[in-house]
Parts: C-alpha cells; sequence; structure tokens
C-alpha cells in the first residue's frame, strides 16, 4: 500500500475525486434551476400541451425518468465514450466539443501571450522603481485592468471599431485556422485583447511583488556584489527565481480560460465552449452541459498538472523535494 | 355551396373571411395567378441575383421541425423553406398559399380545399392531397407534440378527394380556421417525412431550400429555382447567429450582415447611423399585467378594477420602452383593433381606483406579481413603474423578479397573482383570445378568468363568418374583458429591422415574420 503516498497517485486520487465532484454538482446544479427543455424549448407556450403532448415530450428528452436513473445512464454513457446528444443541434455532444473546444483554446492562448508579453515586463518595470513614478504607472495600468469589466471593453472595442473603420472581423462569421488563417486572427484579436489586458493585471501584480521578495534577499546582494550586471542580474537572478508565482497565477488564468469567457466570446460571436455551456444551460440540454462541463473539468485539472510539471522545470528545489 | 376565388378575397377587408359560405363572389381573378398575391412582390432595382443576403440572427433555431418551433428566430428560419395552405399578406388578410382555393358547405361543417399544381418539394416529389393529409392528421396525433394541434380542434377528419382535393370536416363552423391554417406550425410537409429527416434536413415548398447549418453559427438556405411563386431575389441566404443585438448592430454598420431584426428599443435607437437603415413596425405583440382572477384579492372585481384606474399605461410605456409603441387595447390585430379607450378607465384615475377599491372593502392589498428578466428588455422596468403607480392607490404589488426558466414555470402553472407578460398576439381574434378565456380553452388555466358570456360570445365568433358581424362580436368580447378588468393591457411594442446599404425589397410585418426575404435582394 506504500504506494499510495507517493504524491503522484495522492495527486490521481484527489484529481478523480474532483471530478466527480463536479459530475454530481453539476447534475444536482441543472436540476434545480426552474424547468426542463419542454418549456426552454416551447417558453409559455408550453402551457397549451395536453397532458398526452407533454408525456411524448418528456419521453422524447429522456426527462421522465427518475433522476437518479437519469444521473446513472449518463454517467455509464460517458465511461463508454458518449458523451450524449444535443436535440437542438441534432450531433452528438463529441461533435460539439470537437467545433467549440479549438475555439476556446486558440483564444486561452493567445489572451496569455497577450497577458504575458504585456504583464510580465510592466511588473518587472514596477518593481525595478519602487514607489517611483514607473511604479505607479504599471500599478495604475494593473489597477484600470482589473476594475474595466470585459463585457464593456468587448463592447467598445467592437462598436467603435466597426463605426470608426467599418472594423468588424468578427461580423464575418467564424472562420477557423486551418480554412482562413488570417480571417481567423483578426477575429481572434479584439476578444484576446480583452482578455489578456484583464489577466495581464494580476499578473502585473504578482511579478511585481514576486521581484520585490526576490530583490531583498541575500543571494541577490551576494550576485551584486560578485560583480554581475544589472541585466543578467534581472534575467537570470531575480526572474527565474520570481517565476514560481508568475507560472502559478499564470495556468490559474489559463485554466479559467479554458472554461469559456462567456461574455467575451458572446459580445465577439466566437463559437467556444463557454458559449456552448450558455446555451446549453439556456435551452436546458442537459447532456450537453454535464458533459460539456465535465470535459472543461478534466481540462482544468490537467493544466494544474502542467503547472506543477512546469514548477520543477524552473525551481530546481521543487524537483529536490 | 359557394365558391370563393382566393385573388377576390385579398382584396376584401378583414380576416378569416376565407372559409365564408354566404359572402357574396366578388372579383374574378384567376386563381393560377395568386401567387403574386404573396407579400413582397415588387422586384428590388438593382439586387444581384448572384448575392448572398446575411441576416443576423440572436441565437440559431432550437428546432427545424416547423411543427414545433415556437422559438422567434426558428420560425424565421423555417418560413424561408416551408408553407401552409393559407398565408398572411403584409396587411395580415389570409392569402392562398398551397391553398389555391377553398369552399365551405353552407353548414359550414365542411370545407373543400383545392390545392395548387405544379408544386414540389425540395426534394423534387410533387405535392399532392396525401401530404396535406399526411401533415394535418400527424399534427393532430398528441404522438408529435405538435404545438399547434389545438388550431386544428375543429377538425375532425382529413379526406383525400383526389390528389389536387383534399376534404376537411368540421366539428362545426370555424370562422378563424383559414387564419390559424397559415401557421408555419401548420406547413405541409412530404408524406414520406419521419422525424429524423425533419429534424435534420428540411423539405419543404418554400421559395428557399435548405444547404446546412452548423450549430450556433449559421443555417444556410439556396433559392428554390423550382418555387412555385416568385422566385427568390438572392441566391443564398445565411442566417448568421450573433448572440448580442448591439454586436448585430455592429454587423451591420461594418456592412458584414445584411438585415437583422432588433426587439431591443434601446438598442435599435443606438442604431441609426448613415449606413443603416432602422424601420420600426408596429407589433401585435402586447405587454400586459395579466391578473389572475381565481387568486387572493383579485378575486374581486373592484381589486381588479382599481388595479386597471390606478395605472397610466402611456407612462408605463415612456418609462419602460421609450416610448416606442402605443397604448393597446385587447385586440392588437389591424383589423379586430380594440378602442384603448373603450375602457372604465383610459387615462389614469386615482380618485375614482380609490373608490373601486373601497367599494371591495379590503385594506392591505398585496399582489405577487411574476416578472421575468433577460426574456424581453423592457420586462422589469414595466413592472418597477406599474408597482410605483399602484403604491398612490393602495395596492402593493410585491415583485417576483425571476430568470425565464423560472417564470415559465411558474406563469405555465398559473402560480402567480399578477404576471408581467409579453404576449404574442394574432391576426385573427379568436386565435389570439379563445385559448385564453373560453372555459375549455387549452391556457383558461394560466389565464385566470372565464365566464358563460364570454363562452357564448367566442362561439358566435366562431360561428360567424361576415366580417363586420364579426368584428361587432370581438367588441363585445373587448368590453368584457375591459369591464370586468380580466387583465390590463398595457401597450404593443415595435418590431426594428435593421438594413445595411444596397438591401432592398423587405417588406417587415407585424408578425415579425420574414417570408418576405424572398423578396428582398442586395446590390
Amino acid at each position: 500500500m506504500r504506494f499510495l503516498q507517493h504524491p503522484g497517485v495522492a495527486r490521481l486520487v484527489t484529481s478523480l475525486a474532483t471530478l466527480a465532484g463536479v459530475a454530481v454538482l453539476v447534475f444536482v446544479m441543472l436540476r434545480a434551476i426552474p424547468g426542463d427543455q419542454i418549456t426552454a424549448n416551447l417558453g409559455t407556450e408550453a402551457a397549451a400541451l395536453t397532458p398526452e403532448q407533454l408525456a411524448a415530450l418528456e419521453a422524447y428528452y429522456g426527462i421522465d425518468q427518475p433522476l437518479v436513473v437519469q444521473f446513472f445512464t449518463w454517467l455509464g454513457q460517458v465511461f463508454q465514450g458518449n458523451l450524449g446528444f444535443s436535440s437542438r443541434a441534432q450531433l452528438p455532444v463529441w461533435d460539439l466539443i470537437a467545433m467549440t473546444a479549438p475555439v476556446t483554446l486558440e483564444l486561452a492562448l493567445l489572451s496569455i501571450v497577450i497577458a504575458l508579453a504585456v504583464g510580465v515586463p510592466i511588473g518587472m518595470l514596477a518593481a525595478s522603481g519602487r514607489d517611483k513614478a514607473r511604479d505607479l504607472v504599471g500599478q495604475a495600468i494593473a489597477l484600470v485592468g482589473l476594475s474595466i469589466p470585459a463585457f464593456l471593453l468587448a463592447t467598445v472595442l467592437l462598436t467603435s471599431s466597426s463605426t470608426a473603420w467599418q472594423f468588424n472581423p468578427n461580423g464575418l462569421g467564424y472562420a477557423a485556422p486551418w480554412v482562413d488563417l488570417g480571417l481567423n486572427l483578426q477575429q481572434m484579436l479584439m476578444p484576446a485583447l480583452t482578455l489578456g489586458l484583464g489577466i495581464a493585471a494580476p499578473i502585473i501584480r504578482t511579478t511585481r511583488t514576486a521581484v520585490l521578495d526576490i530583490r531583498g534577499l541575500d543571494f541577490i546582494r551576494t550576485a551584486k556584489a560578485k560583480g554581475v550586471g544589472p541585466q543578467l542580474l534581472q534575467r537570470r537572478h531575480i526572474l527565474r527565481n520570481a517565476l514560481v508565482p508568475i507560472v502559478t497565477m499564470t495556468g490559474l488564468q489559463f485554466g479559467y480560460l479554458l472554461g469559456g469567457a462567456v461574455v467575451v466570446e458572446q459580445v465577439f460571436s466566437l463559437p467556444g465552449i463557454g458559449r456552448q455551456v450558455l446555451i446549453g444551460i439556456q435551452q436546458k440540454e442537459y447532456a450537453v452541459v454535464q458533459s460539456t462541463v465535465l470535459i472543461i473539468a478534466v481540462a482544468f485539472v490537467l493544466v494544474n498538472l502542467v503547472t506543477d510539471a512546469v514548477y520543477r522545470l524552473v525551481d530546481p528545489r521543487v524537483r529536490a523535494a | 355551396m359557394s365558391q370563393i376565388r382566393m385573388r377576390a378575397l385579398a382584396g376584401v377587408v378583414g380576416l378569416g373571411l376565407a372559409l365564408s359560405a354566404c359572402a357574396t363572389t366578388t372579383g374574378t381573378g384567376s386563381a393560377g395567378s395568386t401567387g403574386s398575391s404573396a407579400p413582397g412582390t415588387a422586384g428590388p432595382a438593382g439586387a444581384n441575383p448572384n448575392a448572398t443576403l446575411v441576416v443576423g440572427i440572436t441565437t440559431d433555431p432550437n428546432s427545424l421541425n416547423p411543427w414545433k418551433a415556437t422559438q422567434f428566430q426558428a420560425v424565421n428560419v423555417l418560413e424561408t423553406m416551408y408553407n401552409s395552405l393559407t398565408q398572411f399578406d403584409k396587411d395580415l388578410k389570409v392569402v392562398p398559399s398551397l391553398a389555391e382555393s377553398w369552399t365551405t358547405a353552407a353548414d359550414g361543417k365542411t370545407v373543400t380545399v383545392k390545392l395548387r399544381q405544379g408544386v414540389t418539394f425540395a426534394d423534387g416529389s410533387a405535392l399532392d392531397a396525401a401530404d396535406v393529409k399526411f401533415s394535418l392528421d400527424k399534427i393532430k396525433d398528441p404522438a408529435t407534440a405538435a404545438v399547434a394541434a389545438a388550431s386544428l380542434a375543429s377538425v375532425t377528419t382529413v379526406t383525400v378527394k383526389d390528389p389536387a382535393t383534399v376534404e376537411l370536416t368540421l366539428s362545426g363552423p370555424d370562422a378563424a380556421l383559414a387564419s390559424n391554417l397559415a401557421s408555419l406550425n401548420l406547413s405541409i410537409l412530404p408524406s414520406e417525412a419521419t422525424d429524423a429527416t425533419y429534424a435534420t434536413a428540411p423539405n419543404g415548398t418554400g421559395p428557399f431550400q435548405f444547404v446546412s447549418r452548423v450549430p450556433n453559427q449559421s443555417v444556410s438556405v439556396k433559392r428554390n429555382d423550382a418555387y412555385w411563386g416568385d422566385k427568390a431575389k438572392a441566391a443564398k441566404l445565411e442566417f448568421r447567429v450573433i448572440p448580442e443585438e448591439s454586436a448585430i448592430v455592429s454587423a451591420v454598420q461594418s456592412g458584414n450582415v445584411h438585415i437583422a431584426s432588433l426587439k431591443d428599443p434601446l438598442v435599435a435607437k443606438t442604431a441609426s447611423a448613415s449606413n443603416v437603415t432602422i424601420v420600426k413596425t408596429p407589433q401585435l405583440n402586447y405587454h400586459v399585467l395579466q391578473l389572475n382572477a381565481t387568486k387572493g384579492a383579485l378575486t374581486d372585481v373592484n381589486v381588479r378594477l382599481a388595479i386597471q384606474c390606478g395605472i397610466d399605461r402611456k407612462q408605463v410605456l415612456d418609462t419602460a420602452a421609450l416610448g416606442e409603441g402605443e397604448v393597446t387595447g385587447p385586440n392588437t390585430s389591424p383589423a379586430y383593433k380594440s378602442d384603448p379607450n373603450a375602457r372604465p378607465c383610459p387615462t389614469r384615475d386615482v380618485a375614482k381606483a380609490k373608490d373601486y377599491l373601497a367599494k371591495s372593502g379590503k385594506t392591505n392589498v398585496v399582489v405577487k406579481t411574476i416578472v421575468s428578466q433577460g426574456e424581453y428588455a423592457t420586462s422589469v422596468n414595466e413592472a418597477q413603474n406599474v408597482q410605483a403607480q399602484l403604491k398612490d392607490v393602495g395596492i402593493s404589488l410585491e415583485l417576483e423578479v425571476m430568470e425565464s426558466g423560472a417564470y415559465v414555470k411558474k406563469w405555465v402553472a398559473a402560480d402567480f397573482e399578477a404576471a408581467i407578460a409579453l404576449n404574442g398576439g394574432r391576426p385573427d381574434p379568436d386565435g389570439a383570445y379563445s385559448r385564453y378565456f373560453i372555459s375549455t380553452g387549452n391556457l383558461n388555466k394560466v389565464a385566470g378568468y372565464s365566464s358563460p358570456a364570454l363562452d357564448q360570445l367566442f362561439a358566435q365568433g366562431k360561428a360567424t363568418t361576415d366580417y363586420t358581424a364579426r368584428k361587432e362580436i370581438y367588441k363585445k368580447v373587448d368590453a368584457e374583458l375591459e369591464n370586468k378588468a380580466v387583465w390590463v393591457w398595457l401597450f404593443t411594442g415595435y418590431g426594428y429591422t435593421a438594413t445595411a446599404k444596397g438591401v432592398s425589397g423587405f417588406e417587415p410585418n407585424p408578425t415579425g415574420s420574414f417570408r418576405s426575404l424572398a423578396a428582398t435582394g442586395v446590390s
């Protein structure tokens, strides 16, 4: 039984427990929302259904079964690799995920790249002159980034670019990168900027704090005393040591992004996974929401595992432990 | 039996006259040419016959089955591909569609429908009487769960007389039948259609044919070159899903979307730009404070009258909807429009309201009111304004603002004392209200009111085919509804159509129908 004490095994067990928890929670929460697929589809017209019609529809949507049966039927199918079927889209949920996940993944990656490209240099710059003008400016940028809601920034970007320059690639209908890479990148530009600037804010703060912490440590003084130049000092001694919290923050934000940035996907009409869940909830397509959220949870768990692995890469102390 | 050519009917004011057994036959237009009476026949100048017209919609259809589609966007998309036996023209008059003409027996109990000849489905098969019988029977079958099954309640049997003729046997005269038959939910499908085929591959007789659908992104249709009426002006239509109305406006401004219908008056007001045209059309849908006369203090007619007199409808319209609409009575269709001044308190009268309340002998009246959030833009503002106004009368509206799913659940179960609602209007008053206010109506539980007088009036209205006589009957219905303060009808809003430069030929419709997309071109 000693293998159970291996950190990897423990990690795996907690991950599986998390997924099981997510499965139950989503199932229960979905049922707690009033209404079902019939009322979601027909709206108030559902009141006009005769009992016979209602029974026919309940059987069609599989909501005539007891909840426990519904849950285990769904879970059993998931274990067999069948995530369910969307009666609205007339497609298996796998197919829907295959369409939407790449959109969200691309958006998440681009947003993180923008966030890092903006956040880390500003954070380092701010830290390099504590309480000086550049620090205040850096912190002000972070504050603004945190305070502007994504929906507002998104709407302002979209409206102003379409009225001022008639530039609105997102109005053209989504183009996958393998169909039209140029158009695809144009369509990703504004949403990735919106998300990237929002995420840059916590990265600025994390970077600044981490760098300031490291700069005060003894080994930096030693390095300076040894005559290490400022460039090398910043890069090799300070930034490398400050990377752990930055990686943590980035991994966390990336995980959230994989859940789909619903608001941004909505405003820029990107058919991502967040919108898929939103529409699933609106239409009460239980299988779609349950399975998609489960897949998102799996992705989140995986990102966390990868983040752990990156720690080992950037910090030898973690490796030693 | 008197034969009525439908071409002639198109010129008669009034709806539902088509089943008239005794109306004089006027006009002699050739039935074969009735296709030209379809809406939007004027050819747009400079339209490119090879163009793809892009239509912005906020969500993709939740069903491609025309018998089950109630969602606005689904109806709009499917209307381009399907036809019913009748249809409405732009003035909401019933005109022929797949039925070329129909005659009603003197006793009103048999309707013989002559089908248009040379009509084919998208798959090339010809329309015949068997398809009509199949469709109507299937819609009536409870197992289909078709939403318009109740519209055919008076139809007992459908008989194929010959490939071009169908006979409908009715349980009694039904003056609303022709109007009801125009619904997309009564579309005619080929008799080979199965659940699987109509859910994924629409196969109708409309001006466009299904091409493809990408869930949550788009639906594409192409011109049906074998269409029986005027051929579509655009080679293709792409219904493009853009979830936010403001983002749709941006897309129209940048020219990426050609046409879209908008619901939110605020968005529509901000949408006007040099290269965008916004047209507003009065809608049949009406905003109403539904009172449930079976619950609490509302069982007392004086309390209901106090509420009615305590509300300035114009103020509700102005505050909640930026004044974008008109104060309305029960009937919103042009041919049967109610007079909004024919009611106990046409303008707000707080003193009279207090009198009514005193007459009821009730104090501390609290009315639990359900309000949906997110379903349409103005709901919460309407509720808050009505609440503030009724406070002056001494009536307290306890608002339960909830997510639309929760609201629908309560509404469907009639689990409310009052409800702020936006209800769908219909061109025919019987179609609009009999389901609510006759005691056996399938929505009577939700309406919360019925009376022998209303039952009798609706029965008369259904049996009367003469327009003038019928109009008088529904005036009496209006009076009954208003004098008993059954509900408080507030206002009708506008529908907005945003079009980009170069788009021509689109005729907006009070039902919100997109049928005239066939006549719309883009340069």
